[in-house]
């Protein structure tokens, strides 16, 4: 039933759409952090100049469809003359750019919606402990609430990285060839649609998995302290009678 | 006597008319493409319609069938017909050698010709030296995405879902050319008015990889729709109905 010559065939092609995703994926989720930072101490700020901006952009972002900023990006501004008679036509006129901007404005709302709920967990007593000590608003940070708040941050994280790698097929309907726009080409050329979308399927599964898994190491060698303690904890925890153990 | 000899023909006429509307009661899905104006597009009140669409509707008249016409991506349409979502595509589809070997084509139900369409004064010759280095905008999985991988080797192709975003990336200014067919262009793009600073450019081509012409395609174990579609088609070119149908649209003929 399956076609393997057709599959083995498209593969060469489909690993080059996969490194255009690999790309595409570090790109945007760079933008996504440099910006997601600022814009989680803003929203968690007192200020409301501070807060309100920040909370109405990720509302604002995280309300509108992805494919809709893709195109609103790349084909809404190129509609524009003063767009293209601009010194950044030469970013907008490239799809690469398109899609990163795009997308990576879009990561920085949900991460910075992941980070300012991290920021929030640290318990306030270890903050004010510190300030009790002498350590100043950035060493508190450093020290306490920053390593603090990546731990609780990381598994939310991984499910952003997930998303945005399989975010980044949008592209395909901009004309660039990452894995599901080569995945499309190669349809048109063979049309055998099943064998080519299941082996790129099956390329993105063996990409977000296996990042998926170094995440989860990282995130087990983090809170390897943590485990620890737990484990001492429950290894004093004295069995009441009644209670099956189990 | 004369009483009887007419109900026995009161009777026949009611079989015949049983029996006829019993073969004949078939229900066919037909796919277009829905964003390739003025072949098939969506209206402003959101139906179906254009070139194509007309087209399907006479055929399913004359084969007295009862059609429901839908509309598919073009880079799905062919593997959409093999899977038996839908009974025929009428799509101004060009027939080519490799199509062949997915679908069954009827007969040819129009003449095409493609064009390459740029900024007016910019290009004269559109020969694949004079158009190194250029970049060149057309519609996956067509007949001219064909042409231009075969035969523009040293240009840069780009590639776009369909001929409505060729035409948006031209205005924006990211490709310098697009291939398409030709009446599409001319009767589609060129007459909006955001494509005032545009022309066909270069010499009109057809043939080989472009095609021998548009037909009408069906899956190929399906001869005995084949053969309906044949002679509906005959009927619609011979009893005026298909100059009807272009003259609701073009002031040229397509055959």
């Amino acid at each position: 039933m399956l076609d393997f010559s057709i599959m083995a065939d498209a593969f060469p092609n489909l690993l080059k759409g996969a490194g255009m995703t690999g790309r595409l994926s570090i790109l945007i989720l760079l933008l996504g952090m440099m910006l997601a930072v600022p814009l989680a101490y803003a929203r968690n700020a007192q200020s409301i100049w501070l807060h309100g901006p920040a909370s109405i952009y990720i509302l604002v972002i995280r309300g509108i469809p992805s494919l809709l900023q893709v195109f609103i990006v790349y084909y809404g501004l190129g509609q524009f003359s003063f767009v293209r008679n601009s010194a950044l036509w030469p970013i907008f006129r490239d799809p690469f750019w398109c899609v990163i901007i795009a997308l990576g404005l879009n990561s920085a709302a949900y991460t910075a919606e992941i980070i300012a709920g991290a920021l929030r967990q640290v318990p306030k007593g270890l903050v004010e402990a510190a300030q009790a000590l002498g350590l100043s608003w950035f060493q508190t940070q450093r020290k306490v609430t920053i390593p603090l708040a990546v731990r609780a941050a990381l598994p939310a994280y991984e499910n952003e990285v997930i998303l945005t790698i399989k975010a980044t097929s949008l592209a395909s309907t901009i004309t660039l060839l990452d894995l599901t726009g080569a995945a499309r080409l190669e349809v048109s050329n063979t049309f055998a649609p099943y064998e080519v979308f299941l082996t790129a399927g099956a390329i993105y599964f063996c990409i977000t998995t296996s990042l998926s898994w170094l995440l989860r190491r990282f995130e087990v060698r983090l809170s390897a302290g943590h485990r620890n303690e737990e484990r001492r904890v429950k290894e004093f925890q004295p069995v009441l009678p009644g209670i099956p153990d189990h | 006597m004369n009483i009887l000899s007419r109900r026995i023909a009161a009777l026949g006429f009611a079989l015949l008319t049983l029996t006829a509307s019993t073969a004949i009661a078939q229900d066919l899905r037909i796919a277009t493409e829905g964003t390739y104006p003025p072949w098939s597009y969506v209206d402003a009140k959101g139906t179906l319609t254009g070139w194509d669409v007309d087209i399907a509707n006479a055929l399913c008249e004359v084969m007295k069938a009862k059609c429901k016409i839908v509309a598919q991506e073009w880079d799905g349409i062919i593997p959409g017909l093999n899977a038996k979502k839908y009974d025929m595509i009428v799509a101004s589809m060009g027939v080519t050698e490799k199509r062949r070997q997915q679908v069954a084509f009827s007969k040819k139900y129009k003449n095409t010709s493609s064009q390459f369409v740029a900024r007016k004064g910019t290009f004269a010759d559109t020969s694949p030296a004079a158009l190194k280095g250029r970049v060149i905008g057309v519609q996956r999985g067509s007949i001219q995405d064909a042409y231009l991988s075969a035969s523009y080797p040293d240009s840069q192709i780009v590639r776009y879902d369909k001929t409505t975003d060729v035409e948006m990336d031209l205005i924006a200014g990211r490709i310098d050319l697009l291939l398409a067919n030709r009446v599409t262009s001319l009767l589609g793009f060129l007459k909006s008015p955001q494509a005032a600073g545009y022309e066909l450019v270069g010499p009109e081509y057809t043939g080989g990889l472009l095609g021998e012409g548009n037909a009408i395609a069906l899956r190929k174990d399906d001869a005995k729709l084949l053969a309906q579609v044949n002679s509906a088609i005959d009927t619609i070119l011979s009893n005026g109905t298909y100059d009807k149908i272009v003259r609701k649209y073009f002031d040229f003929p397509l055959m």
